[in-house]
């Protein structure tokens, strides 16, 4: 499993945007990299994020090699119902991740 | 092997191998990555707020925001925003799909840049209308370049 960490402030007011903060641990190896022995390291990255807030998707992102290792992603999102907020990522060997936190709209 | 002949055929490989580098260089064309997107259609050269550093120290990872200005309605809203960096040896850096559920068209992430050059955001919006913009980085330490260049 992938481990990251998503932040989201814990209220915000109906009609207001508020950040949505995603940290994904991961090394994002190009497959251009060669270990001690010279031996290529073998691509890996996480190619895929989607970002759902109260079960509508609001951010679905494709990735590469051309993001920098342990992926950060931050968007805006506006309030309009209390709901969860929920990240699912995968990579392009199938390890998947799932981050989740609540929003309270006021 | 006599030490002349040693000088001139290792002077010879050794030019092979910076003809080989130089190769690498130039950044890629990325005007087909660019139409495949649009399918032809016109680009707008404005309404995208890119913030990237002029200089960045270590091309692994660079701070870059990406703001378009939308109402981001049903009617008129960003659909999707795309990343090129020309002298990557991969060009497409990531593609991120927005609708009118995500309220602002504002992206923040960080990106990795094999050298110097110049940073292609191209958002497409409701109605195949696309806008475009390119900014100029100065990449003092390049990410996975020495690798980069051993590889095609």
């Amino acid at each position: 499993m992938i481990v990251g960490r998503l932040q989201v402030p814990p209220t915000a007011r109906r009609g207001e945007a508020f950040q949505v903060r995603i940290l994904i641990q991961h090394a994002m190896e190009t497959g251009y990299r060669r270990d001690m022995d010279g031996r290529a390291i073998a691509l890996n990255v996480v190619d895929s994020v989607v970002c759902r807030y109260a079960g509508r998707e609001i951010l679905r992102a494709q990735l590469g090699t051309g993001i920098a290792a342990n992926p950060y992603i931050a968007f805006q999102a506006v309030a309009d119902a209390s709901g969860e907020i929920e990240v699912e990522f995968r990579d392009d060997r199938g390890e998947q991740g799932r981050l989740s936190a609540t929003l309270t709209v006021t | 092997m006599k030490r002349r002949d040693f000088l001139v055929a290792s002077g010879a490989a050794l030019a092979a191998l910076k003809a080989r580098a130089q190769q690498f260089q130039p950044g890629q064309d990325i005007t087909p990555f660019i139409e495949k997107v649009t399918g032809g259609a016109a680009i707008e050269r404005s309404g995208i707020e890119v913030e990237l550093p002029q200089i960045a120290e270590n091309g692994n990872s660079v701070p870059l925001r990406i703001k378009v200005p939308s109402p981001m309605t049903a009617a008129d809203h960003v659909s999707a925003i795309h990343v090129f960096a020309e002298r990557n040896p991969r060009p497409l850096v990531a593609v991120f799909h927005l609708g009118p559920q995500t309220g602002r068209a504002e992206i923040d992430t960080r990106v990795r840049l094999a050298g110097t050059q110049k940073v292609t955001v191209l958002a497409a919006l409701s109605g195949n209308r696309f806008r475009m913009a390119q900014v100029e980085v100065l990449v003092t330490s390049a990410a996975c370049l020495d690798e980069a260049s051993m590889s095609t």
